[in-house]
Parts: C-alpha cells; structure tokens; sequence
C-alpha cells in the first residue's frame, strides 16, 4: 500500500517509470508503430466530441441570452453580473457549501472511528467489513427513497411515542433541519468509501511502531493520537479533498429526499443548473455552471497541491 | 498489492507482550476486543436496518404497508408487491435497458481504458501520448452538472437521446479513473515480458491480446466493477439523456412511486429491492475488487 502512495501516477506530474531518453543519446527518435494511434485515437476523440465539445459550447453560451433554442446574441458579462445578486443562485451555492462541511466533517469522523475498529482486534472483522461496505453500491437515488419514507413515517412516528415533540412532524417537511436529514443520509452512502481509504491507510502503518509504544508504556488514547492520527494525516486529507468534491455534485440524493423542498432550502447547485433546462434559463445556467467548473477546478488544484506537499513531507 | 493488504485483513497480530509490556498470556483468543466487536456490530445496524425494512416491507401486504409500521415483520407474507411492481415499472424492459447500459458501460470502458493506456504508458516519451493521458484524466476537475445542459442538448440533436447516448456519455465519465488505474498497472509490468513477445514475432496487436490484456484481468475486474456499479445506478445522466420514458433504466423508473402512488409502499419497497440487488449481490461476488478499486483509485487521484 505505501508503494501505492509514492508511485507518480502522474497526476503530479512525475515521468513514468521507464526513463525517457533524452535527444543527444538518441537522435534518430523511434517512430511510433502506427497502431498505437489507433489504440489512443478512438478514446481521445470520443472524449473530446463527447465531454471537451458540450463544455466549450456550454462557456460559449454563458455570453449570449440564448434560452436553449432559437436565436441568441452576445450579452458579454450579464449573466454573470446578474448572478451574484440572484439570491436563489446565492443561497443555493450557501447550501451546497454549508452541505459539503457539515457532511465532509461527519464522514470523516465516522469514518476513521470505523476504521480504527475494524483494523482492531475484532472478532468477525471481514464479515463486519463486508456489510459497511454495502451502502456504496446502492443506487443513491433508491437509498434516498427508502430513507424518505422512514423520515416520513418511521421517526415522527417514534418523535411521538418517546414525546419529543420536533420530531413528531417530518424532518423532510421543515426548512431549518431538511439539511440535517440529507448530511445523514449522504454520509451513510458516502461513509464506505472513506472508510476504505482509512483502513488502507492504517494498515500501512508498521506496527512495530505500536509495539515500541508499548514498551514506552503509552496508552491507548496516546497511541492513536500521537502516532496514528499523524500517521495517516496523509489520508485525511485525500478523504475531505475527495468527499467535498463529490458533495458538491450532490444530486440523486437530495432530489430523492427533498426535491429541493421544503420551498428552496435545500436546493444544490447541481440542481439549479439543471432546473435551468426547463426554465429558459439555459444561458443563465450556463453562466453558473461555468462559474461552479471553475470552483470545481480550484478545488482539485487544491488537492494536487496538498498531496505534493504532503508526499515532500513525508 | 491492496488487494492481497486488504484480503489477509489487517496487521499482524504482534506476539511477546500484551499492550502495556505486561507478559504475554500466549492465548490469542484471549486478545480479541469484545467491547470493539459489539460496538461495531451494533454500528452495523445502522446499515442494516434499512436493509431489513425495504426487505420487510416489500413482502407485506397494502393493508399491513400502509399502517406505518415499518419494522414489524411481514405478516401474512405476500409478494403481491413484487407482482404489481413488476408490472407498473414495466421491469422486464427496464431491466433490460439497464443491463443494456451496465454491460455496454463497462466494456467499453475495460476496452476504450485498456487500449488508451497501453498505448499512453508504452509511448510515455511521446508528447502527444504524454498529453492524452493528462487531457483524459482532466475529465476528474469536471463535475456531470457542468456540461449536462450542453450534452443534453447536442444528444437530442444527432440521436443519441437514447440508452446508446447514456452508455457512451458514462464511458467517458469513466475514463479518468479508469485510465488512472490502468496506466499505474501496465507501469509495473516489466518490458522484458514484451520483447521476448516481439523476439517471438508477435505484432504489437498480437502482444496486447495475447500477453498485455490477459495480464490486466485483475485490474480490468476493478475498473469493470466500478463501471457496473455506476452505470447500474445512476439516476441523474440517464434521467437528463434519455427523452423517451419508455427507453429509462430501473433507478428512473422508482419515481413513478413518488409522483403517482405514493401510498403503495409494498409496491415502491419491492421495486427498489429488485433495482437494488444486482449491485448488492455483484459487491457480494466482488468486495476484493471494490476495496482494492477505493483504495487505489483515490491514493492515486
């Protein structure tokens, strides 16, 4: 697993493991075998028509009033002018970041607890294991339509048994706490997948590390603070890098639960961009979703960054 | 690599001495946490739970579904649910066109991938190889929502507003993470393997079927995996693509229970049970391959 770790794959940039010859060893560069072309063409093509060309088209469009079909002028910068002060745009990139935190901080906490444990000595390890990984391969869209009808039903019921009475009536249905439901019910999907990058990261931990901790006469609490938490710091910050990239997207979930509702409190920006499409939004939106590619873009740079440093660190 | 980590399950246990230096008691058994076990195993109901209540509640019947009763076992057990399920999601088409995405997906993603970073990791020297592989992996900084009104668009204007549209969009959303793992893969694979391939007389085609392919299966298992698992269950791409509603995959087809019966909850529970267990029992079939594409696919990323 450490090897994993320092291995340039080349995001950061690093050459591959076979060294590149330089030109003074050899003038006469070998000529690629033609078939390698089309080996990398298709791909390459396909991607671009596919993903480089909507995205291209998309910006364009971000500068003209176009709804979507008809005819359409350049309007220069107005979309984006407009959308700072568009206070459904406003408040639902406020939502989407507030979201992306509180869920970011609730994954990884559970995350590592769970971890932690599962690297233990535990009996039924591989069993245990084996079900906390199950949330992440169901379809976002279906787990939140399950949990929909348990907050519908299942907790207001037990809200009004045990007498507490804010959750006697849905959580869903009330604008200051719908959040709350949708953080619980991403980190339940989302939890897996961190919790998996977690265990990679304490089993590349030696444990003759642990063993001379014993031997100083460290305690439990000391070990895992003062030498796991450092240990796999590297992991933490992979895993909030990853999760608020991904929260930021959030979709299915929050239109199984919500739908945006109750009114717009929990609409993300995913989904404002989209709703863009049947609104005659479409320039507008594009506006928008250029400016979220960029935050997109930004965030990413921030990880490479953060890893370099970290992989320089260590 | 993680694969095997993961599979053997954790460190070593260290022998000699107990945490604390106290003298080892020689019984491993005697080691294990039980408090650890039990706290887990009651976290584990958390997953679980809401495992059981769809289970449950798909096999009850309307009178018992709709009495609010979620945890409650099934009595009289009934599978009318399944049955009318069955019919209002038309499931046999549905099924059929999701399987139709999920095994274009990822073939195309394992062939495309393969193909892609093969020719990227053998040519690395090459700027335009070099740029590919950086060009494809960019596809990481775009999030669907970004280009989505565009692609909706430009689908609907060559026909592609169809499953055949949402397989070949999937695939290019795959091909970051898929070339990624890919590439780091064919990296460890020494070059003598190929000359002596080429010694033999093979064609670079010849070498890539015979020797370079069959050696990424565990890989090509991986990234299969997680293109299954995304093409299987994604709402947001096919419900944007595809136009007709009689052509969307299973996920799409569950908001029927959302807009129109909204009081069926047998119904709904078996329809999101059947949408849901392919994944469930493909994760069961193939957990190394998903543990080991997380861990992977992020330490890299």
């Amino acid at each position: 697993m450490s090897a994993t770790v320092t291995t340039p794959a080349g995001t950061g940039g690093g050459p591959g493991t076979r060294p590149a010859p330089s030109a003074a060893h050899r003038p006469h560069r070998r000529r690629v075998e033609p078939i390698y072309y089309l080996f990398l063409l298709p791909t390459v093509v396909l991607f671009t028509l596919a993903i480089t060309v909507p995205g291209v088209v998309g910006i364009f469009f971000s500068f003209t009033d176009s709804i979507g079909i008809g005819d359409w002028s350049f309007v220069g910068l107005t979309n984006y002018i407009a959308m700072f002060s568009d206070p459904a745009v406003v408040q639902s990139y406020l939502f989407t970041f507030g979201f992306s935190v509180a869920t970011v901080v609730v994954v990884n906490v559970v995350a590592f607890l769970l971890a932690v444990g599962l690297t233990s000595r535990i009996r039924m390890r591989t069993a245990l294991r084996t079900v906390f990984v199950v949330p992440m391969v169901i379809s976002g869209i279906i787990i939140a339509y399950v949990f929909n009808f348990l907050f519908s039903n299942s907790l207001p019921a037990a809200g009004s048994a045990l007498g507490v009475p804010w959750l006697e009536t849905s959580l869903l249905a009330n604008p200051d706490l719908a959040w709350v439901a949708i953080v619980a019910v991403t980190a339940w999907q989302a939890v897996p997948g961190t919790m998996l990058i977690y265990i990679a990261g304490l089993l590349s931990v030696p444990s003759d590390v642990y063993e001379a901790a014993d031997l100083d006469g460290a305690s439990k609490v000391q070990q895992l603070l003062r030498i796991t938490v450092p240990l796999v710091a590297g992991y933490v910050v992979i895993n909030v890098i990853l999760g608020f990239k991904g929260f930021l997207n959030a979709y299915d979930i929050i239109v199984g639960l919500t739908n945006g509702g109750p009114g717009t409190a929990t609409r993300s920006v995913a989904m404002t961009i989209i709703a863009g499409f049947n609104g005659g939004d479409y320039a507008y939106q594009m506006a928008n979703a250029t400016i979220f590619f960029v935050v997109a873009v930004l965030i990413s740079l921030l990880q490479l960054s953060l890893m370099r440093n970290n992989r320089k660190a260590s | 690599m993680a694969t095997q980590t993961l599979a053997a399950g954790g460190r070593t246990p260290t022998t000699g001495t107990t945490p604390g230096g106290r003298p080892a008691r020689g019984d491993r058994a005697a080691r294990v946490s039980w408090s650890g076990t039990v706290v887990l195993a009651l976290c584990a109901v958390t997953v679980l739970l809401p495992l059981y209540v769809t289970v449950s509640m798909a096999f009850k019947t309307q009178s018992q579904a709709v009495d609010g009763q979620a945890f409650s076992l099934p009595a009289p057990f009934s599978i009318d649910g399944f049955v009318q399920a069955w019919n209002l999601t038309d499931f046999p088409v549905g099924a059929g066109i999701s399987l139709f995405v999920t095994a274009g997906t990822v073939a195309a993603t394992i062939l495309l991938a393969a193909f892609a970073s093969y020719a990227i990791v053998r040519n690395w020297d090459r700027r335009l190889f070099r740029y590919s592989f950086y060009y494809l992996l960019a596809a990481m900084f775009i999030p669907f929502p970004v280009v989505a009104l565009p692609q909706i668009q430009l689908t609907g204007r060559v026909g592609l507003d169809n499953p055949v549209g949402v397989v070949l969009l999937a695939t290019m959303f795959q091909l970051s993470f898929s070339v990624l793992l890919f590439t780091a893969f064919l990296r460890s694979i020494p070059d003598e393997l190929e000359e002596s391939a080429r010694l033999d007389g093979a064609t670079t085609w010849q070498t890539f079927w015979r020797l370079i392919f069959p050696l990424l299966a565990p890989m090509s298992a991986t990234v299969g995996i997680f293109a299954f698992l995304y093409a299987w269950n994604d709402f947001m791409m096919p419900s944007l693509i595809i136009a007709d509603p009689a052509l969307q995959t299973l996920p799409v087809r569950q908001n029927l229970f959302q807009t129109q019966f909204s009081n069926n909850y047998h119904v709904a529970f078996a329809s999101y049970l059947m949408a849901m267990a392919p994944a469930i029992l493909a994760y069961l079939f193939t957990q190394r391959w998903v543990m080991a594409g997380v861990t992977q696919g992020a330490v890299k990323g």
